[in-house]
């Protein structure tokens, strides 16, 4: 049983049907193939991920519905554990098990935003203004605060012009890409949410 | 880890040390309730706070926070005088046959070095004693090409195999912890002298061939400023009693983030390269002299130091994946480009710098810096002196927020900020690692929400928008930035496939997907952005993203799901889980064993056929080629042995010597005038900690987890609330000099007075961290509950891990 998938277990099952489920199983498992069509994640997709939170790495399986014709967005009706993870075998903490909520969230910020000095709402903005400000910061700063020689006349090629921090929910590809365009560009100060 | 979590099922014994896996990692954690069921095994609990955790371990130890290295070191003493190491394995895999420099001493303690004025240590005299002339007779290493400049060829340590010179490690260390006595450490840690002894010999029988301990623990042992001296102890006992390298063994810190161990790897981290590859230090003019001065140098004729061998390649073929092209061996493969950090530029610096504007501007990418503390006050201040701030984020954090929180007023903060919503992790594919190294591919389920974009499309198109700027207006040293490789399909948006393949590495003449490190050269022939992820996306596909669920060892490994650094190996040290001969230690229960020809089992941590009676040493990322009990110079700041101090804070002396606190923890400017020199005002030790119900302090956003735990309270002792008049369940008011906190107070039996030093009664708080004023039921409230309110602005001797836990504080009824 432990080398069989969970998909296999139930193609097993629900397509297996008579002779092929009582040989396996041991019981007629097309009644509960029948219990099966009513579940409400019956026709969603099926997609895996893994949990944000701890570092376990819960795998999770995310239940879609809708999204393959044009002008429709899917909409996620379930997130549970993936039962054959060797890691958490389908199991969900508290926290695992409420993602549905955060991933679909309304206090999510819909579009850029801009604070000015002294400030008291933020305001809308563009995509397009908010990379044009970010980026004459970032390009402003480095440029101020590039050494290139130290005062012993070391070669150091750093700017400590401005410090990017990042979070620890960031995808490792997402995490090379973000060492590899800061050390890049000089930046010494570039840390993660680690030692917290 | 150097196991992971299904591996808790193979040991026989748990020590759960500053950790609360029932609660903060339940579904790892099962497998050691599995191991309960199956085997018997035994679950040893320390901590300040009785937990969920506690509720299902056989024995419960509380500690006062902040002396695990006092534990630690008795039960090294206990273990070494009471001969429960592992004789063999000590002998085989450590260092403890090594020679020590004569000048190398520890008296009062003070390590051999100590700068009073600058609290630094010169480490020159943490070595060891080199026989003489070998640096002749030695052999150059093998396998450096061109380009990369001469190695140092290297000079052998002296030995004694019978461990009985007295300047040995063995003998030294022996020595060191001949005074980390019961009694003592009894006093210190605040753990009945019968309990502790009782634990140092149910952990200690581990130390047979045949039995499996593992030591798990987390943030409640690195948030010190001595925090990896405690992880090192851990290490020292592990490997006295051979339980490093094996099924069920192990050092294993669980982590709390997702993807923490990955972003570690790929090194957002001020002092590595992706791959641990150190940053180089101003002075290290040529690739030549970062080499030969940062790489560890074979120290023992049978060392096989394949790290220190390889890490020209490494970093060439990771030169090559940044800067493509321009990265040749004529201008030593870019090599100048890599920025040389003046100093720590840790985060705790990096704060510092800006609150002494010495800084324009941040861009936080995830990060939470006012919550995270610590001295959450003092953080506030550092983003009020910035000229800007960016926020990537999917919510709002207590940073984005930070202008307008209750008791700020906006008008007199001149930060401008951004908040650029950025898609969250269910919104785009790409992998996370686990605490076991598990690297685990994740497929998009949903698209972006409103006109939130990934990480990696604000990143992608800020570097576009430079380099037109850089093309059009010229600047600072534009080289590196005009050069960076950049073959993304679409410039402004890198796709995470592309990168996971950058990542993994290929040859640049074949085009083909490299399967291992070993393949990488210094030639400029590979380019491989992480050698430690070499072999997770190979010309067979993306192997982070494999489900087989077979396990054939029966062991747990199941190399057929996802995909662990390095080459899919499940348990690092592998090769130490044998004997001299190859064979398994405990047969019942194998890493790795050589059957004439080969390695088999796990994944070997080591040449595959190269058989034992070659000798070679099990350790192959050390210079040593075994594990070292003493950490010889230039590898921590504060000392070759884990040696106790006391916090910044703490209610007593240091009882095993005259230096009351870690000497070598550096003082930010400011910093120490907010600390309390002693318990006269701030009597009572405060630890923080995080609950079931929510992760740090994102979950204040999801409604059924705030329902669940609403509201901020502080844990406290029936005895202390019964003097002070507190009622559970009433308003408490916690103090630092730093700030104050104020919630329900839940007066529990959890946490117990202890006695320390020579009677002296201390009680412990509890202060769980997620509350803030950017979300849940602590949004726009004026009362303030973040528990960084109250932390200390200090960090970790070697790496500025903020002292989040035993800090002083008074309470009283609010």
């Amino acid at each position: 049983m432990e080398n069989i998938s969970r998909r296999q277990f139930l193609q097993g099952a629900v397509g297996g049907g008579g002779a092929f489920g009582l040989a396996t199983f041991g019981f007629d498992a097309s009644a509960a193939a029948q219990e099966v069509r009513e579940l409400k994640i019956q026709n969603a997709t099926e997609t895996r991920t893994v949990c944000p939170y701890c570092a376990v790495g819960c795998s999770m399986i995310g239940y879609t519905i809708g999204g393959q014709a044009s002008n429709t967005e899917p909409v996620l009706v379930h997130i549970e554990g993936d039962p054959d993870s060797p890691i958490n075998g389908g199991t969900l903490c508290p926290k695992g098990a409420s993602t549905l909520q955060l991933a679909v969230n309304q206090r999510r910020p819909e579009h850029p935003m801009y604070r000015a000095p002294g400030g008291t709402e933020w305001e809308r903005i563009s995509w397009d203004d908010a990379m044009e400000r970010m980026t004459r910061w970032v390009k402003d700063a480095r440029d101020d605060h590039f050494i290139e020689r130290d005062d012993e006349g070391n070669t150091v090629n750093r700017q400590t012009g401005f410090s990017f921090l990042g979070g620890a929910t960031i995808s490792n590809e997402e995490g090379y890409f973000t060492a590899k365009l800061m050390r890049g560009l000089g930046t010494v100060y570039l840390e993660q949410q680690a030692r917290v | 880890m150097t196991n992971h979590w299904r591996d808790f099922k193979n040991s026989d014994v748990i020590l759960v040390i500053g950790a609360n896996p029932a609660e903060n990692h339940p579904c790892g954690w099962k497998w050691a309730h599995v191991g309960r069921d199956e085997r018997g095994t035994r679950i040893i609990h320390v901590d300040p706070r009785f937990t969920r955790t506690s509720a299902i371990a056989d024995v419960f130890v509380p500690i006062r926070a902040g002396t695990d290295t006092a534990f630690f070191g008795g039960l090294i003493n206990y273990v070494l005088e009471n001969e429960l190491y592992q004789q063999d394995y000590v002998r085989l895999h450590t260092n403890a046959s090594f020679i020590v420099a004569k000048d190398f001493s520890f008296e009062d303690g003070l390590f051999s070095g100590y700068d009073e004025a600058e609290r630094t240590y010169d480490t020159t005299t943490w070595d060891y004693e080199r026989e003489t002339g070998s640096a002749e007779e030695a052999s150059p290493q093998p396998g450096l090409g061109q380009g990369v400049g001469p190695i140092a060829t290297p000079s052998f340590a002296r030995v004694d195999p019978t461990l009985q010179d007295p300047r040995c490690v063995f003998q030294l260390m022996r020595e060191h912890y001949s005074r980390y006595t019961p009694e003592v450490v009894s006093q210190i840690t605040g753990i009945p002298e019968d309990k502790f002894v009782a634990v140092a010999e149910e952990f200690g029988a581990t130390g047979t061939a045949d039995k499996a301990g593992s030591v798990v623990y987390a943030v409640g042992l690195t948030h010190h400023t001595s925090g990896v001296q405690i992880i090192r102890g851990i290490g020292l006992l592990q490997m006295l009693l051979g339980n490093v390298g094996i099924p069920g063994g192990g050092v294993n810190a669980e982590r709390g983030h997702a993807n923490i161990q990955g972003n570690t790897d790929n090194a957002i981290s001020w002092e590595i390269l992706p791959g641990y590859l150190g940053i180089p230090r101003p002075g290290m003019e040529t690739m030549a002299d970062y080499l030969d001065e940062v790489p560890a140098k074979q120290l023992r004729p049978n060392s096989i130091n394949f790290f220190g061998t390889n890490y020209g390649k490494f970093l060439v073929s990771q030169l090559k994946a940044f800067f493509g092209e321009a990265a040749t061996a004529d201008n030593d493969f870019a090599y100048s480009w890599i920025p040389k950090p003046e100093k720590n530029s840790s985060w705790l610096t990096v704060h510092d710098e800006a609150r002494a504007g010495r800084l324009d501007g941040i861009i936080y990418g995830g990060f939470t810096g006012v919550t995270v503390g610590p001295d959450s006050t003092r953080m506030a201040e550092s983003l009020a002196n910035l000229k800007w701030l960016v926020i990537m984020d999917p919510l709002p954090t207590s940073a984005s927020e930070f202008w307008h929180a209750p008791g700020t007023d906006p008008e007199e903060i001149q930060t401008e900020a951004l908040f650029l919503p950025a898609t969250h992790w269910i919104e785009k594919s790409g992998s996370f690692t686990n605490s076991g190294r598990w690297a685990q591919w994740k497929h998009q389920v949903l698209p972006a929400t409103g006109e939130a974009r990934d990480d990696n499309r604000i990143l992608g198109e800020l570097y576009q928008r430079l380099r037109d700027l850089y093309e059009e207006e010229g600047g600072a040293f534009p080289d590196p930035v005009l050069n960076l490789h950049w073959p993304y399909a679409d410039p402004n948006n890198p796709g995470l496939e592309e990168l996971a393949q950058e990542v993994n590495g290929s040859n640049l003449d074949s085009g083909e997907q490299l399967a291992t490190f070993v393949d990488l050269a210094d030639d400029g022939t590979t380019a491989s952005g992480n050698w430690i992820y070499c072999g997770s996306w190979t010309e067979d596909g993306n192997q982070m993203d494999r489900r087989g669920v077979t396990d054939p060892t029966g062991i747990g490994y199941f190399h057929d799901w996802t995909w662990s650094w390095p080459l899919n190996r499940r348990i690092l040290y592998n090769r130490a889980s044998a004997d001299a001969d190859g064979q398994p230690w405990d047969p019942t229960r194998p890493g790795i064993q050589w059957n004439g020809s080969a390695w088999v089992g796990d994944i070997p941590d080591f040449p595959a056929t190269s058989a034992p009676d070659e000798g070679q040493g099990a350790f192959i990322m050390t210079g040593e080629g075994v594990a070292r009990l003493f950490a010889p110079k230039n590898l921590t700041t504060d000392g070759p042995f884990p040696e106790h101090y006391e916090q910044t804070e703490t209610p007593l002396d240091n009882l095993l010597s005259g230096t009351r606190r870690n000497p070598a923890a550096f003082l930010y400017e400011d910093a120490p005038a907010s600390f309390a020199e002693d318990d006269a005002e701030f009597p009572y030790v405060a630890t923080t900690y995080r609950v079931t119900e929510h992760e740090h302090y994102v979950t204040q956003n999801v409604p059924y987890l705030v329902e669940a735990m609403p509201d901020f309270f502080v844990e406290l002792p029936v005895e202390l609330a019964d003097e002070k008049g507190i009622d559970n369940g009433g308003r408490v008011r916690v103090r630092s000099k730093r700030g104050e906190v104020e919630g329900v107070a839940l007066v529990t039996k959890r946490m117990r007075p202890l006695r320390v030093g020579d009677g002296k009664v201390v009680y412990q708080v509890g202060i769980p961290v997620h509350w803030h004023y950017a979300g849940g039921k602590g949004e726009g409230e004026a009362a303030p509950m973040m528990a960084n309110l109250l932390t200390p602005y200090i960090g970790d001797a070697n790496v500025r891990t903020p002292e989040y836990k035993g800090f002083l504080v008074n309470v009283e009824r609010a």
